[in-house]
């Protein structure tokens, strides 16, 4: 299933490039420094708040082929930063030797994890082989309780997330050293979020008063109105009062930072995007569009392909796969 | 003959009424929301006075912000206005209360309004004391 949901149709607020400042920002920086690769939709859990609407069902899987060109594009382009994604990253069948030829380009790694995949059968292994490669984790907990967390994840994820992050701070993770712990907070409906240096003071009290855990950073993401969320927000009435929510919002200094203007992501099959929203909506980037051509291609700024959901990206203080930009 | 009582049940909501054809379906739309700084209009210098103040108050200070926005959702409840009501739910959704947290919040709001009724209690009793016979 490829949700091609949009919300380009509602004429309710002005489209979001005619909002952009400064056209100089409509186009990326000529040099990367971040490659985001999504290594396919399957999930071993259904988020509510999935732009991806990955799950259980969804077949599309990056191949070894594609994954080989992942690593050529970091080392020809000098990326300095790899940020692996999906669905769950874990459960592609390459993802063990793709994480360790991604270690060795010598670029940060990133995982982006949703943690409970780490107690499944035939995945134990991987928390002490992101432990032992230095690998920083990013992890979603999108709230500090049990009910709200759950709302959006799934009956019980809570409680082996905590089992898990336990598990993670036994082996390293979180205590300000060198393996980075680093969770992530999406609101639980349609409204912003919170503050992220408030929001991460409120989650390290918690965390540590009632669980004993410790993480370094907690990042707060607005829900990009693609995918299962467009879904939730046409199902439940709130699609228009969501878009004019983020279109009010909208801060006209966030646009330089926005985040596409640094990255490029690679979807299952060699694809490019602009970022994982447009990659959730099908949107290919313009110009030179997979992967295995751009590994080689020159270092050129590139027009974005924006979108009315990239209001979502522009909203308060701004919003990005790494947080808020406050 | 209509008594009292029906008068005060009658005239409300033959009002109601009234309000349905003239404006819509309630007193109250969520729309007019968006129109606060129209009570501007013939005042603006109070209004820019008023906002600001509104402004400052809401700033982080020694209460943090997310301790007002959980104080303002109290009081809304208090003061019974459904605006206030709408926009300080949202606003402590996206100061990241949950709604265990809110929902504490309107006990102690109910818990001070239901307080004050029953210390009104004593005087009623005082005016008891003053107006019944006592037994010798």
């Amino acid at each position: 299933m490829n949700n091609l949901y949009t919300v380009e149709h509602l004429n309710i607020i002005p489209h979001f490039i005619d909002s952009i400042p400064d056209m100089k920002w409509s186009h990326s920086m000529s040099q990367i420094e971040v490659l985001q690769v999504n290594v396919g939709r399957l999930c071993n859990l259904k988020c509510r708040h999935c732009h991806l609407s990955c799950g259980p069902d969804r077949k599309e899987i990056m191949g070894r082929e594609v994954m080989e060109n992942c690593i050529s594009a970091v080392n020809k382009r000098g990326i300095k930063l790899l940020d692996i994604t999906g669905g769950a990253p874990e459960l592609n069948p390459n993802f063990r030797w793709f994480l360790l030829e991604s270690c060795n380009t010598g670029a940060r790694v990133i995982v982006r994890s949703n943690m409970v995949i780490l107690d499944e059968p035939g995945f134990e292994d991987i928390p002490k082989l992101y432990a032992n490669n230095g690998i920083e984790l990013i992890c979603s907990l999108p709230y500090y309780s049990s009910n709200d967390n759950d709302r959006q994840r799934g009956t019980g994820i809570f409680d082996r997330s905590v089992s898990i992050l336990r598990n993670l701070n036994k082996l390293g993770y979180g205590k300000g050293g060198g393996l980075k712990l680093n969770l992530v907070y999406n609101p639980g409906g349609a409204f912003l979020p919170s503050s992220q240096a408030a929001l991460e003071n409120d989650y390290r009290g918690r965390l540590e008063q009632q669980h004993g855990i410790v993480f370094d950073n907690l990042y707060t993401i607005t829900n990009n109105p693609t995918g299962r969320f467009y879904e939730f927000l046409q199902n439940s009435g709130n699609l228009d009062g969501y878009m004019k929510r983020l279109y009010n919002s909208f801060n006209p200094a966030t646009v330089e930072r926005i985040m596409c203007r640094s990255q490029i992501s690679v979807g299952w099959d060699g694809m490019l995007y602009d970022c994982d929203f447009n990659q959730a909506l099908g949107w290919e980037v313009l110009g030179i569009n997979t992967i295995s051509e751009w590994a080689n291609a020159p270092s050129e700024e590139r027009p974005i392909r924006f979108g009315n959901h990239c209001y979502a990206c522009t909203a308060g203080s701004g919003s990005s796969c790494s947080g808020s930009n406050e | 003959m209509r008594t009292i009582i029906e008068e005060n049940v009658f005239y409300p909501i033959k009002f109601i009424s009234m309000k349905v054809n003239v404006l819509g379906d309630a007193y109250y739309d969520p729309n007019d929301l968006a129109k606060f700084s129209e009570i501007g209009e013939f005042a603006p210098d109070l209004w820019q006075k008023f906002i600001g103040y509104y402004a400052s108050v809401f700033e982080e200070g020694d209460l943090t912000a997310r301790e007002k926005v959980i104080v303002a959702l109290a009081v809304a409840h208090t003061v019974q206005c459904p605006y206030c009501i709408d926009a300080y739910t949202q606003s402590c959704l996206e100061h990241g209360v949950n709604a265990a947290q809110m929902t504490e919040a309107i006990h102690v709001a109910a818990a001070i309004r239901g307080g004050a009724t029953l210390i009104h209690g004593v005087q009623m009793k005082n005016i008891i004391n003053k107006l019944e016979m006592k037994n010798e």
